[in-house]
């Protein structure tokens, strides 16, 4: 799903690493190496409503597990407090922590979700559990809520992809994070704020060669089809138009068109550049759009590097939520900011934290979410979620209501019905409105 | 004073982890911060403690004054408490807000009239010990500060940062004066999205013209403490790098602090998933030439010259104070 170094050496390295090699454009039009079949959708009239309501999905991936007490749940004072303290927000009676002052004052803009256990403390499964809403299994794959966000949201006729990451370098995205909605719903990855690569006509191809050359192509495809039509070979063709829309449109993907006083409110540096492009992109109506923020895997030195990852974090992120607020889009957008896990309140000989999902916190805002809201509680040390205790597989539901998503729906694929969101768990009524 | 016969004399256990440590230069009293945000001050011998309770924070900056009769604190709430700490109940003096954010490090003048100190926001200041009034502030860092030190002539101020850069700051025309190259100390781990490291110890010796910075090298995982411990002694004058003194097996190690003796050996201490070491330099290599293995994780040390002893705070909540001679 993302690229990755951890402190510890996780396995998810090296195999994100690979898909990192795989990314660019032209990975994108060979897109039908990844397997799955794109069965019939049953969703007609209610899912053409759906995606006229024009719902989007900003998710921020603090990568390598934010440290809840240096964030949304600090407990200055405790034995686990750390040197960290809380101030207060918007929302009277709500703290969070003095690393987030900027993110502080848009508190009634949030929704906290401070009982999050996941019990999983692994980095890859952890990451899995948290972008697909269920358990990592060897049985079957799910799709990513970017894929199924595509796939349920997107209005094709923008000519945009439904599904972007954004990472430091481009790496991440693709895998199999589209499972069995298919390769058309995976997702397209931008490095930092870069557009996509390879989106400018080389100067010796004319634009009368390259309409020829694609015709051509269209030609030779529909004679193929016509006879052997299958989810692959609609994947390979879908990869081929969309890259081809994304040239008519890559001055989407270009924040210089942005006004420079935005430009300056973001901050220069990579993270803000991409929040601005996250805000671009949601814009002209991008489905989905997923930040990585790297790297939180704080096993030594916790607080020096949280001190320095959130504080580039924060004030992008607040100047993020409190535009789309101002121009009527949080209405219509959803905004999570997630981990693979916690980390632990005991603070380690190094001044670090461990991995800890069994008490941890998520962040949403937007969408039908109820604004200015903590659901869930931890003890007095954070160690345990004493109130309000939720999973992933509860986010997960309530990612699809926030924005209008029935989530106990299914998907037919090759003639199974398959659950978009996992039965057996529900959506947090309690924080949608 | 015989480095090879470092031996434990003392040591008293506190509730929490400690974080910093200072011995007053009468040898009479070692005040440490603890993870509660708590001083302890301790009588040597007899190990009686008292509590100072005034930061919000922890507290990783310790200075006392050269009379030993006053302390001067900086926290992670970003002031600086004055206390006096010769008296029955210690008391607090005076408390300022000082840095927006964390202070890495607080010195007093030789002529015991200013307060430096340095932090996270990248300004030094400088105070009037007296009234705790600032007097002026220099600006010239691009990364957080961890450490400070005054010239003993008083007319310079040494101040050391995340990105390796030890600044010169003349005290007469407020300016800067000139910048010694420590970047072997700092890492950029692009995977990980992180800077580590940095200038984190100080010692000058200005009859031996020479420098010594403190912390770490060999960062290849800076999340997941692997790095290991480096000196870097460097001319004075000229910034030159005489020596790295860099210590075989001790992943994981960095130097909090480092000092000099009377007879100009240096002396580090290590701490990280090797332990506490306290590691013994000269001039002759590169290698140290004697080290002392604490029996848990140091954070910081600080030396009585006069004594040959040397206080350690430990992550086991220990303050532990070893003599550096035979044990009699």
């Amino acid at each position: 799903m993302t690229f990755a170094h951890y402190a510890c050496g996780s396995y998810e390295h090296g195999a994100n690493r690979r898909r990192f090699l795989r990314q660019s454009l032209s990975g994108i039009a060979a897109g039908g190496a990844i397997a799955g079949g794109l069965g019939s959708l049953a969703f007609g009239a209610a899912a053409e409503q759906l995606k006229s309501q024009d719902m989007r999905v900003v998710v921020f991936n603090m990568h390598g597990g934010l440290s809840q007490l240096e964030s949304w749940d600090p407990k200055p004072g405790t034995k686990t407090g750390g040197p960290c303290r809380s101030i207060a927000t918007s929302v009277p009676g709500v703290h969070i922590s003095d690393l987030l002052p900027y993110t502080a004052k848009q508190m009634h803009h949030l929704c906290l979700m401070r009982g999050v256990n996941t019990a999983e403390d692994d980095h890859g499964k952890g990451a899995y559990m948290m972008l697909t809403g269920r358990r990592q299994s060897g049985a079957a794959d799910y799709p990513q809520i970017g894929a199924v966000a595509a796939r349920m949201l997107n209005d094709e006729n923008r000519g945009l992809p439904g599904h972007i990451v954004v990472t430091p370098n481009g790496g991440g995205g693709k895998g199999n994070e589209a499972a069995y909605l298919g390769p058309k719903y995976a997702s397209i990855s931008l490095g930092g704020s870069k557009p996509p690569p390879n989106t400018t006509k080389p100067d010796a191809i004319t634009d009368e060669s390259e309409t020829r050359r694609h015709e051509l192509r269209r030609h030779i495809n529909q004679e193929f089809l016509s006879r052997r039509r299958t989810a692959i070979t609609d994947a390979y063709t879908h990869s081929y138009e969309q890259a081809l829309r994304l040239m008519e449109r890559k001055d989407v993907f270009d924040i210089s068109k942005e006004p420079v006083r935005d430009q300056d409110r973001y901050g220069k540096h990579d993270f803000g550049r991409q929040c601005l492009m996250a805000r671009r992109l949601l814009e002209n109506g991008v489905s989905f759009v997923q930040v990585t923020h790297s790297n939180y895997d704080t096993h030594n030195e916790n607080f020096i590097f949280h001190i320095e990852q959130l504080g580039e974090f924060d004030q992008p992120f607040a100047t993020l939520i409190a535009d789309l607020a101002d121009r009527g889009l949080l209405e219509k957008t959803l905004v999570v900011v997630l981990s693979e896990f916690g980390r632990t309140p005991n603070i380690n000989l190094y001044y670090g934290r461990d991995h800890w999902s069994k008490a941890w916190s998520v962040v949403m805002a937007g969408g039908k979410l109820a604004r200015g809201a903590v659901f869930g509680k931890t003890n007095d040390e954070g160690t345990e979620v004493v109130d309000g205790q939720v999973d992933h597989g509860a986010l997960f539901h309530t990612y699809l209501r926030a924005v209008g998503v029935d989530s106990s729906q299914s998907i037919a694929v090759d003639g199974r019905e398959l659950p978009i969101a996992d039965p057996a768990a529900a959506p947090i009524w309690k924080v949608l409105t | 004073m015989d480095i090879t016969k470092t031996h434990i004399a003392y040591q008293w256990k506190y509730d929490r982890p400690l974080i910093a440590c200072r011995m007053a230069p009468n040898g009479l009293q070692v005040a440490s911060s603890s993870e509660d945000s708590m001083i302890q001050l301790w009588t040597v011998p007899s190990g009686e403690k008292k509590m100072l309770t005034g930061h919000e924070s922890w507290v990783h900056a310790l200075c006392y004054s050269s009379d030993s009769r006053q302390l001067v604190t900086g926290g992670c709430d970003g002031k600086i408490i004055w206390w006096s700490v010769q008296d029955e109940s210690p008391s607090i003096l005076r408390k300022i807000d000082a840095h927006a954010g964390w202070i890495r490090g607080v010195a007093i003048s030789p002529d015991n009239l200013t307060v430096a100190s340095v932090g996270n926001d990248r300004i030094v200041r400088l105070w009037s010990m007296s009234t705790g009034e600032m007097i002026y502030e220099l600006a010239g860092h691009e990364r957080h500060i961890y450490s400070a030190l005054f010239h003993p002539g008083g007319n310079q101020l040494v101040t050391g940062d995340l990105h390796g850069k030890i600044h010169i700051w003349n005290l007469y025309d407020r300016k800067l004066e000139r910048t010694i190259d420590a970047t072997p100390l700092y890492a950029e781990n692009k995977g990980q999205g992180a800077e580590f490291g940095g200038v984190r110890a100080m010692a000058l010796n200005v009859e031996r013209n020479e420098l010594l910075a403190g912390g770490t090298h060999k960062a290849t995982n800076p999340f997941g403490a692997v790095h290991e411990p480096l000196v870097l002694r460097l001319n004075w004058s000229d910034g030159v790098l005489k020596k790295s003194h860099a210590c075989d097996g001790i992943a994981g190690g960095l130097v909090w602090r480092v000092q000099w003796l009377m007879d100009g050996t240096a002396v580090g201490v290590s701490g990280g998933s090797t332990g506490g070491i306290l590691l013994f330099f000269n001039d002759t290599q590169e290698k140290e030439i004697h080290r002392f293995k604490l029996p848990t994780l140091a954070r910081d040390m600080d030396i009585h010259l006069e004594s040959n002893m040397v206080a350690t705070a430990h992550y086991d909540n220990h303050l532990r104070i070893s003599g550096m001679f035979a044990k009699v």
